[in-house]
């Protein structure tokens, strides 16, 4: 809290990570960089395979085999969590300040230890809590996530349990140590759609209590519009653009953008028809020259093939295509 | 729990009655008991005192209730090879057959387990392609050629091993390690592969994100996981053993164990000796498989004993 409030509690600086494949260098980071303020929401859209997972992998420390970390780095509360002095940090900071909720609620929770128990080992561990503390803790968590007779649930497994109330286990499981920043990698995709409303409800609901900043992966537009103050769009290991949600949403720069939001099916709106993308996302082995998403953009130009960086644009907005930063968006 | 401790139990008693039946008939099919058991030259009126006494004149169904009856009090009769109660044979030699074993199959885990986790780690790697090879040179060995190997190393190049019998602690080395390399061969391969599964899952991920330590990670949490497999191995490892197979180590070594008295009895054919054997090893084999069920639901709580 008494960090200075002007740096970000978060900062991704040109985060390079790549995989090495039989088939190839797999750059699914190449050169990423977001940053993610006290208490804010960000939301990370983009197609399957664009880098999403893997950037946010990367703040976790989870980047294993054949990923490397071979470029950038990352800045929470100002430190680096990269750098060689900072792995005490890393220790002190991964499931304690940072926590994440993943994408299939059925698979995250190991089948063969209590709930209870994968709940009160993250106390144990960060906060040295007795056994006891750790359940009564554990308890007022379940009930932080309007699971009710809590007492019951931590003796029950995963496998007696639904969906839902897995991810909410998820959830009271990521806010344990009360952390500075929670990362959502599609939290409700392996949800059925109730559900998902709920578990979005909550998390809602949570961060604006416990104010804390989260970092959510989507498919859905309509939830980052609903839930995030802002918006980074990734297409192939790069953001291509980032700003305040709503202005994002009203009048995306980006020509990817303008595509993902066209495709994007609205309830209050009658559209003609909706709108995909057409051509095939790049191949992260050998991605195109300059901005990968010239050889589908309607409005490629020579300029295109030049490689560039996310430009300022004003009122927070950063972009990444040389069309839209020569002005003449159309 | 009751009913399944129930079920099992009934389930058992059907395995072992069923092998009761074959001893009975095997033992008196295959041959006539008295010409197997009298020297050649003895006079009708000896084999006949002697069937009296073996109560083979009277009809099959009396002999075989009265053989049931006597199992039922762990009576088989006496050894003809050493004249004295079977069952006390057995119980002499059954619990030697234990500790090596023990010793044996325990060294085994004790090496396998941390071997394969590791090598599972980085799979590829230096120390998983070296654990891979060694395994494979494991399993490709006959064990009798591994057991003679240990003892023109240790006990005769060396010295520093007895060569047989079980005299001091120092002689279970030997055949200890020789019925437990095959086992660790097998075991280790299993663990390696086991955990690379387990290490890809999805709450592996969670845990490390949850910021626990490595061990805790790897050794608790997907450890408990590659559990069933193991000991699944381990369990068929132990039943093999205590049903006959370490005969093998135990004749190279003269380790006087229930397979090395097993293979006398039947070279002396000892009819009776033979039959307490068998029995004993079918008990064995039933309450190892009970025990396994404990051990498998106290490893994943999922599964239901029934
Ligand atoms: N362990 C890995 N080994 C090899 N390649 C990987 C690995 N993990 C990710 N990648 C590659 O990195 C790229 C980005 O993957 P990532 O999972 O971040 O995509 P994503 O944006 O999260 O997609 P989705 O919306 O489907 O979750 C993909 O091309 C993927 O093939
Ligand atoms: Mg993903």
């Amino acid at each position: 809290m008494n960090d200075c409030q002007n740096t970000p509690l978060l900062e991704v600086r040109n985060l390079v990570v790549n995989f090495y494949t039989r088939g190839g260098v797999v750059q699914a980071s190449r050169g990423v960089s977001f940053q993610v303020a006290h208490g804010q929401t960000l939301g990370i859209v983009g197609e399957s395979g664009s880098g999403k997972s893997v950037a946010v992998q990367a703040v976790m420390g989870l980047i294993s085999n054949p990923g490397r970390i071979e470029g950038g780095d990352i800045l929470f509360r100002g430190r680096s969590l990269l750098d060689p002095a900072g792995r005490k940090f890393v220790r002190k900071v991964r499931g304690k300040e940072i926590a994440m909720i993943f994408q299939d609620p059925m698979t995250s929770l190991n089948p063969v230890f209590t709930i209870g128990t994968q709940i009160t080992e993250v106390l144990r561990h960060h906060l040295g809590m007795t056994r006891d503390q750790a359940r009564k803790r554990a308890m007022d968590l379940l009930g932080l996530v309007d699971i009710n007779a809590p007492e019951k649930r931590l003796k029950q497994y995963p496998y007696e349990m639904s969906g839902g109330m897995r991810q909410r286990v998820m959830i009271a499981m990521a806010l344990a140590c009360e952390p500075r920043l929670i990362i959502a990698d599609e939290p409700t995709t392996a949800l059925d759609v109730t559900i998902q409303a709920q578990i979005l409800e909550l998390l809602a609901d949570l961060q604006q209590r416990l104010e804390v900043s989260v970092i959510l992966i989507t498919h859905d537009l309509g939830v980052v519009a609903q839930l995030c103050h802002r918006v980074a769009v990734m297409y192939a290991g790069r953001i291509v653009e980032v700003g305040d949600a709503d202005q994002v949403f009203a009048s995306p720069v980006h020509p990817y953008t303008k595509g993902l939001i066209r495709a994007t099916p609205r309830l209050d709106v009658v559209t003609e028809r909706m709108v995909s993308i057409d051509g095939v996302p790049p191949d992260l082995i050998s991605p195109p020259q300059g901005c990968a998403f010239s050889p589908r953009c309607d409005q490629a130009k020579n300029d295109c093939l030049r490689s560039q960086t996310l430009t300022p644009l004003g009122d927070d907005r950063h972009v990444s295509c040389w069309c839209a930063i020569k002005g003449d968006t159309r | 729990m009751g009913r399944f401790i129930y079920r099992r139990l009934v389930h058992g008693l059907i395995v072992i009655f069923g092998v009761t039946i074959i001893v009975f008939v095997v033992t008196r099919m295959v041959g006539d008991p008295v010409q197997v058991m009298l020297p050649l030259e003895s006079t009708l009126e000896q084999r006949a005192a002697f069937e009296k006494k073996l109560g083979l004149d009277r009809p099959i169904y009396i002999q075989f209730g009265e053989f049931l009856g006597n199992i039922a009090r762990l009576d088989f009769g006496e050894s003809l090879w050493q004249k004295r109660p079977a069952m006390d044979i057995v119980f002499e030699k059954l619990p030697m057959t234990m500790l090596l074993t023990a010793v044996g199959i325990g060294f085994a885990c004790a090496a396998a387990i941390p071997l394969g986790i590791i090598a599972a780690l980085r799979p590829g790697g230096m120390v998983d392609r070296v654990t891979v090879f060694g395994s494979l040179l494991g399993l490709s060995v006959p064990q009798f050629w591994l057991g003679l190997l240990f003892i023109v190393l240790f006990a005769v190049q060396f010295k520093i091993l007895p060569t047989s019998g079980a005299a001091t602690p120092a002689h279970i080395i030997m055949p200890a390690l020789t019925m437990g390399l095959p086992t660790l061969a097998r075991l280790v391969m299993l663990v390696r592969s086991s955990m690379i599964d387990e290490l890809n899952q999805q709450y592996v991920k969670t845990s490390f994100a949850k910021g626990l330590p490595f061990v805790r990670v790897v050794g608790l949490h997907a450890l408990r996981n590659a559990g069933l497999p193991i000991m699944t191995l381990v369990g068929w490892e132990v039943i093999r053993s205590l049903a006959g197979y370490s005969v093998v180590v135990e004749t190279v070594f003269a380790w006087p164990g229930i397979g090395l008295t097993a293979i006398q009895a039947i070279e002396r054919d000892d009819l009776i000796l033979i039959q307490a054997i068998v029995f004993t090893a079918a008990v064995c084999v039933v309450v190892i498989n009970i025990a396994l069920d404990f051990i498998y639901k106290l490893i994943d709580p999922r599964l239901k004993l029934t």
